[in-house]
């Protein structure tokens, strides 16, 4: 195997290849916009609540594998959560970017960015999107 | 002469050999630069022109052939040469010390599009400071200043024009001197930006007819922390000293102080001496090489990877095309790859590149370039025919894998 794959793990290849709810909703209740001025990634999120839960999300975006795949793991263990799970799994995955902590279980593939706390340089591509939700549901 | 710089050895932690092509972010050091600075510490350190002792003598004399070495290097005289910690911090010096006590609301202060954040910033918040027009003149589709443009906006109320004579983004030489004529016409100062030019070709202040010319330390194979600016003597009646305090002073008093000549007034604190020791001991390894020849290798490598990578499938090359247009920088997108990914892929090949906005986001806004950033390699006195093969070869990886 080699290294770049610690970065590029295949579940990420395949999330910026094919990105889950890539798109626009037609009616939502919040829109955030965010950009990472470091690189220029830029991410567009919009979500529609229902009864204190994400009842959907699309984001829509340009930037690196990174910080594409990592928005499309965001909406896709998002979606269905309240509110409150969502902040929690919002806080664990920055914990881990951040400290490198070893991940809960329920950041299902999520996990899979787990290395990028050896990249200091992809940090911000790899928290854009949760930072966004993170404003988002604040 | 690879051999001269110890750092290019490196193995990476992958086993791959590094291939350094970061150049227009920083240069690496020579031996002789880093044992110099070494030199300096183990046997002349003191404060500089304070200390009347055997180590303080030392000191001062270096400190002093210093900027003997540079002003010659730019063929300007001693007291127009001001040590600052580098272009950044030389271009806010003019702008606070300059454009504030010069600048009303009147007036007109002109960029190019082209220019780097730190070319760019500082005049744009001065305009906004004086409340004066504040002009970006806009580009030729090449990433060129377009000249007709240039001289539509410079009016008789234009007071300063800054501009780059290299471009960082896309390597791009700007016409100065004929800048320098129009601006001068119409009775503006000319603020130029020499952060790349200075390192890559010859520079003579006087031919440019530049009004101030600033440059880092770190992109010619000095340290860090150090840079210069140049100003024309006449100026100097009109730059007010930026900062105030140590060393800078001729007389003090409770009331008021009366300040030293140039280039001391503008130098206030304890300076980068080893900073300025290390850039002369630099220009001292440049001038062997000479700053023609310079050019003339950084050309040939650019033309060599521009005729390798112009028939590669999903690149795109930016910038102009005639040679004499550019230097060492090519700057280029591989479609369907963010330069981020392109980066990681190029770094786990052993190659430094520098991907992004390259602090000149206007350019890349305006040019509408993919992702609103680029990949950029950049070649300097230590690359070879051999470094531009690992990246074209590096390329391919990437486009494989993505
Ligand atoms: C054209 C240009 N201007 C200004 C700067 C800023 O130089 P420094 O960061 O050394 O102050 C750079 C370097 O990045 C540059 O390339």
């Amino acid at each position: 195997m080699d290294e770049l794959s610690d970065l590029y793990a295949e579940v990420i290849m395949d999330h910026q290849r094919h990105p889950r709810n890539f798109g626009k909703l037609e009616n939502f209740d919040r829109e955030i916009q965010m950009t990472n001025s470091s690189c220029g990634d830029q991410i567009s999120l919009q979500i529609k609540f229902e009864n204190e839960k994400i009842k959907d999300l699309k984001f829509t975006g340009m930037g690196c594998a990174i910080s594409m795949a990592s928005a499309s793991v965001m909406t896709e263990v998002m979606k269905g959560l309240s509110v409150k799970e969502a902040k929690h799994f919002c806080d664990e995955f920055l914990e881990m970017i951040r400290e490198g902590k070893v991940p809960a279980d329920d950041l299902k593939d999520a996990k899979v960015f787990s290395n990028i706390h050896k990249y200091p340089m992809r940090i911000k591509c790899a928290t854009l999107a949760w930072h966004a939700l993170q404003k988002a549901i604040e | 002469m690879k051999k001269d710089f110890p750092i290019l050895s490196t193995v990476l932690p992958n086993g791959k050999k590094l291939v350094y092509l970061d150049n227009a972010a920083t240069t690496q050091k020579p031996l002789s630069v880093i044992e110099r600075i070494s030199h300096f510490y183990k046997s002349e350190n003191a404060n500089v022109s304070r200390s009347a002792h055997y180590l303080g003598e030392q000191t001062t004399v270096s400190y002093n052939n210093a900027r003997k070495a540079v002003a010659k290097f730019i063929n300007a005289d001693e007291d127009e040469v001001i040590f600052t910690s580098g272009t950044t911090e030389s271009i806010n010096m003019i702008a606070y010390g300059w454009g504030d006590p010069n600048v009303s609301e009147d007036d007109e202060i002109i960029v190019m599009t082209s220019e780097h954040h730190s070319d760019f910033v500082p005049w744009q918040q001065l305009a906004m400071r004086k409340k004066c027009k504040f002009k970006v003149v806009p580009l030729n589709i090449d990433g060129t200043i377009n000249m007709v443009e240039f001289k539509k906006s410079i009016t008789s109320k234009t007071k300063i024009v800054a501009c780059a004579r290299m471009t960082n983004s896309f390597g791009i030489i700007n016409p100065v001197e004929e800048i320098s004529k129009t601006v001068h016409e119409n009775g503006a100062i000319l603020v130029v930006d020499g952060a790349q030019s200075v390192p890559s070709m010859p520079t003579d202040v006087k031919n440019m007819d530049a009004d101030f010319l600033s440059f880092s330390g770190h992109k010619m194979l000095g340290p860090m922390g150090i840079g210069v600016l140049y100003a024309k003597k006449d100026m100097l009646e009109s730059l007010k000293p930026f900062l105030t305090g140590g060393g800078m002073i001729d007389e003090v008093k409770d009331e008021s102080t009366t300040f030293a000549c140039a280039p001391d007034r503008y130098e206030a604190g304890t300076p980068n001496v080893e900073g300025a020791i290390g850039l002369a001991s630099a220009i001292e390894y440049l001038d062997e090489i000479g700053m023609e020849n310079i050019l003339e290798h950084e050309r040939s490598l650019f033309e060599y990877a521009y005729s390798k990578l112009k028939s590669v499938d999903r690149v795109t090359l930016y910038g102009p095309k005639e040679i004499e247009k550019r230097a060492g920088i090519v700057t280029f997108n591989i479609k369907g790859i963010h330069p981020h990914d392109v980066a990681a892929v190029l770094d786990s090949n052993g190659i430094a590149i520098r991907s992004g906005h390259h602090c000149a986001q206007p350019i890349l806004r305006a040019l509408k370039v993919d992702f609103m950033a680029t990949a950029r390699a950049s070649f300097y006195i230590y690359n070879d025919k051999s470094d531009v093969d690992a990246l074209v070869d590096a390329i391919e990886d990437a486009k494989r894998r993505f």
